[in-house]
């Protein structure tokens, strides 16, 4: 079975499996060369697999872009307390499906990636923490731990090599904030999935009170490719700061909508234009999301000259997040599509922050009612200086995330808002 | 002062402060008199740093701290009034009151919320909400406690005092972002814990209400007046509420060398003893086949001429735990002029204590009276049973003088005195046994009166007058001082810090301790008593 839409544009490194079925097994996995990246990780000790990561300029892939080998070498490098790998395999901003592929197609690539650092970090215990509603998924990666737990390949002396790592896979509730660091953490021990204060850190306090590292499933997949190629080859994709290859889930009103691996720094109009095989019944472009829901909105004009790296995205005036590409033509309400995704943060919000758990719920209902004709202009400075409110006032960024949208969406579409409120006003008048 | 590795210099509002190292900078903020408003902080709490409406702008830092948990730096320069740190709080107050309702007229915590003070101080002329607001009803949460959600602010303190100070999770937060709402585990509430009450004092808002005190007075109309718990021996620092010359209610005060910002349930909710109607009004004498009402010279000088008529007659006293230390030094004087004698009191103890395990050395202590420590230092004995009755078989049959401070004798008969030369009552309100008395002299009770008491730890504490005396009663100690000041040619007192001043001179152990070293927090006695009753 093929995976739905390839393009030949495309560097298949972490997705190369990705259609294939028989990939997850193990018995196949090993016969193409998997858990070589482990051994040898082994081989060279934890420092060197940090300054290889280091090397290669991977970055998180869950969406701040943090430096992976940086992030590692905050952990102690003399551990008096056990620490812990964290995956976070909670993936449930709008608009992403890369995860989910990742670990239904190639279950073991990941967990070589989070055995290579656990033992980079120092760390005994592996948490994946897969998002509630991934039933397949979970069930594919536990199939694919007990394979690895009974050949060797986890738990303890693995491969022979005297080091012991567990795996423990766990499901949360199904709760999108528990994809921030904290939140996850929290949830795992099970307390309520709420964010942590930080400081401190999760490198100096994380999971249950010890030194802990988060990744994101997709940055530990790349880790063994790194590892078996080295840092410099992961560089030759890529731009200076943003090197490597990375999976964009393209979705919304485009031909071919689906994940595609391609260089960082990838253009955004020839990912429209040529691998998702263009618009939709061609119909022009209106907006682009570009990284997942919580990052500003871009207009047609923005999108013309925006490469897809960390820096280009930024130049254009939104984030690459986790590059999760939505696209919208011109038939598109974005008001109602704004409001609709501020409804998804009211939803969310665990509820600690007053800004964020009052501020999601005032924002959906002003919305809604401009969305329904009762809108003001007063409204949209409201809407505005909530938006400044809810802005790095709480513990987590998911207020900030909230506010992005209605921001830029007021800065770029500002005549869809004043539309709505004038037919409101003709229908009061009349 | 000097710098040293333990304390911190950095500039608030322009102001320079050194503190402690570790200190918050809401806590320095404290120190400079500017008050940043708080909801989910509290000293005696973790802090969560979740209300965000303490955030203050901070040189350096990309964004508004939240000064509550954002530690003091050397050299920090932090601003808690600029521009931004007014807006980013304005924002999270008008946040607020997109559902808080504005029932303030109906609502009990009308004139002390601190949502009403925060507003009128920092936040929005007018709203601009339009939506109708969340509505999650009422709830009994059993105990003393109502909760009226729609009010709720979600700081969760009252789910980590439970959590953290009580340490009996009763309550819990459900749901989640604006559906959050503060629940009790299925039917189970707060029934059976015994510091509960504390909830109530730390809702910012009215969200968490008495139901003792529902719509019984409103906080402007309640005068405040410092005390101690009358209802063990504890000694928890409170405040009485009062109105009408009536107390409405108990609130703790902050004392941490006793009992923190928390009082039990127990002392809170047993006042209405203090409202107690049934009292003396005036000096009643029984003489000649009469009894007779009668102004309080003409009471004392007839008391005069009835002691010199039993001259060197064996003294048997009673005196009670409630009565204050100056009283009861008072009392103790007079026995001793008389020629001496037994003195002894009784107590209603409980089975157990009751600590609160999240605040060590807090407890409802068995003894529940506030002043057994008192009574004992000025050589009173304990007698009777653990209900505080009997054991007054001598002083009940006693031929001599028989002299009762403030204990009632509820347990005893008409019969109590009968063969005594001379029996002499000065207490607050009559029973069969007092009103066989030769003399019934009314006393105040300690919240008519200034005074201290003696905690089990052997703490004097200071406690004020909040309620008027009813008729002529006086306090004991001016009462029984006058009477000493007759007997041996001296001075009567003039205060209640003389009468301590002159139990000073008595009883070693309140030797050197004055009224102003006392203070609203009180000092510990010179030497250490233990309890008979222990």
């Amino acid at each position: 079975m093929a995976y739905p839409y390839v393009s030949d544009r495309e560097v298949r490194v972490l997705s190369r499996n990705f259609g294939d079925p028989m990939a997850r097994r193990l018995d196949t996995y090993v016969e193409r060369g998997g858990y070589q990246a482990l051994k040898k990780a082994f081989e060279m000790g934890q420092d060197k697999v940090i300054d290889e990561v280091k090397t290669s300029g991977l970055r998180g892939r869950g969406g701040a872009g943090f430096p992976t080998g940086v992030k590692w070498s905050f952990m102690p490098k003399e551990p008096t307390k056990p620490h812990y790998l964290l995956c976070n395999a909670d993936e449930s901003e709008p608009g992403t499906f890369k995860d989910r592929e990742l670990i239904r197609w190639d279950p073991h690539q990941l967990l070589e990636g989070c055995l290579i650092a656990a033992y980079a970090i120092r760390a005994k215990h592996v948490y994946v923490y897969c998002r509630g509603e991934f039933f397949e998924t979970t069930q594919i990666l536990a199939k694919a731990l007990e394979d690895a737990y009974a050949k060797g390949y986890a738990g303890k002396d693995i491969m022979g090599s005297g080091v012991d790592i567990d795996v423990t896979v766990h499901v949360g509730a199904g709760a999108y904030i528990c994809g921030e660091e904290t939140g996850l953490m929290n949830s795992l021990e099970g307390r309520r999935g709420q964010p942590r204060v930080k400081p401190p850190f999760p490198a100096a306090v994380g999971a249950f009170g010890m030194p802990s590292t988060v990744n994101n499933v997709e940055t530990l997949s790349a880790v063994p490719h790194i590892v078996t190629h080295g840092g410099q080859w992961y560089r030759q994709w890529g731009t200076e700061k943003s090197p490597g290859t990375k999976l964009f889930c393209v979705s919304g009103h485009v031909s071919k909508p689906g994940n595609y691996e391609l260089p960082l720094g990838f253009p955004l109009t020839d990912l429209i234009e040529d691998v998702c095989g263009g618009m939709r019944g061609g119909k022009a472009l209106k907006a682009v999301i570009p990284g997942g829901s919580s990052v500003p909105i871009l207009n047609a004009e923005e999108c013309a000259d925006c490469a897809l790296d960390y820096e280009g995205v930024q130049a254009a005036g939104s984030q690459l997040g986790c590059a999760s590409v939505i696209v919208m033509d011109e038939g598109t309400d974005i008001v109602k599509q704004v409001r609709r995704m501020v409804q998804f943060y009211m939803h969310e919000s665990c509820g600690q922050c007053t800004p964020c758990r009052e501020g999601t719920a005032w924002m959906t209902k002003v919305l809604r009612r401009i969305e329904e004709g009762r809108g003001t202009e007063d409204d949209l400075d409201t809407l505005l200086q909530m938006s400044r409110q809810m802005t790095g006032t709480t513990i987590c960024v998911l207020s900030d995330s909230a506010a992005a949208p209605v921001v830029s969406s007021i800065q770029k579409f500002k005549d869809e808002y004043l539309a709505l409120i004038r037919r409101g006003e003709r229908v009061g008048a009349a | 002062m000097a710098d040293t590795p333990n304390t911190v210099t950095l500039t608030i509002d322009g102001q320079e402060v050194v503190v402690p190292k570790g200190t918050t900078i809401l806590e320095a903020a404290k120190r400079v008199g500017e008050q940043v408003p708080h909801y989910c902080y509290h000293p005696g709490l973790s802090s969560p740093a979740m209300c965000r409406l303490c955030l203050v702008e901070v040189e350096g830092a990309p964004k508004p701290m939240p000064s509550c948990v954002t530690q003091v730096a050397e050299g920090q320069v932090v601003k808690t009034q600029s521009d931004l740190a007014l807006e980013m709080r304005e924002g999270v107050l008008e946040f607020y009151l997109v559902n808080h309702p504005l029932d303030c007229p109906i609502c009990d915590m009308s004139g002390e919320c601190n949502l009403q003070d925060y507003v009128h101080q920092e936040g929005r002329k007018h709203g601009r909400s339009k939506e109708p607001k969340r509505v999650f009803g009422r709830d009994d949460f059993g105990g003393d406690v109502l909760f009226y959600g729609d009010r709720c602010v979600m700081c969760t303190r009252c789910v980590r005092f439970m959590n953290e100070v009580e340490e009996d999770s009763r309550l819990c937060v459900v749901e989640r972002g604006n559906r959050s709402v503060i629940d009790t585990f299925f039917e189970k509430g707060l029934e059976g814990t015994y510091w509960h009450g504390n909830i109530v004092d730390l809702c910012p808002v009215g969200a968490l209400v008495s139901k003792d005190f529902l719509y019984k007075a409103r906080a402007w109309d309640l005068d405040h007046t410092q005390s101690v718990c009358p209802n063990c021996s504890q000694g928890c620092n409170i405040d009485l509420h009062t109105r009408d010359n009536l107390v409405q209610r108990l609130k703790p005060r902050e004392n941490l060398e006793v009992n923190g910002w928390w009082m039990c349930d127990y002392g809170r909710l047993n006042y209405e003893w203090i409202n107690h109607g049934h009292r003396l009004e005036a000096p009643v004498v029984r003489g000649g086949g009469n009894v007779r009402a009668m102004g309080w010279s003409e009471a004392l000088r007839a008391l005069l001429d009835a002691g010199a008529a039993a001259p060197d007659k064996p003294v048997r006293a009673v005196v009670s735990p409630y009565a204050s230390n100056e009283d009861l030094g008072a009392f103790a004087a007079l026995v001793e002029e008389l020629g001496g004698g037994d003195i002894v009191y009784r107590c209603a103890t409980a089975e157990d204590e009751v600590p609160l395990k999240g605040y060590p050395g807090l407890a409802r202590r068995r003894e529940l009276a506030p002043n057994c420590k008192g009574a004992e230092l000025v050589g009173a004995k304990r007698v009777g049973s653990a209900d505080g009755r009997g054991g007054l078989e001598g002083v009940a049959s006693h031929d001599g003088i028989v002299l009762v401070l403030g204990d009632a004798l509820a347990d005893q008969d008409a019969d109590f005195g009968k063969g005594a030369a001379l029996y002499v009552y000065v207490g607050q309100r009559g029973g069969p046994a007092t009103d066989a008395a030769d003399f019934l002299l009314p006393a105040t009770s300690f919240a008519e009166q200034e005074g201290t008491f003696t905690s089990f730890r052997g703490r004097v504490q200071r406690f004020w007058p909040g309620l008027k005396p009813p008729g002529a009663a006086r306090p004991a100690w001016l009462v029984l001082g006058a009477l000493v000041a007759e007997v041996t040619g001296g001075a009567a007192p003039r205060s209640a810090a003389d009468s301590f001043a002159r139990l000073g001179q008595r009883v070693p152990a309140f030797g050197g301790l004055t009224y102003e070293e006392l203070g609203t927090r009180g000092a510990l006695v010179n030497e250490t008593v233990t309890l008979s009753g222990d």
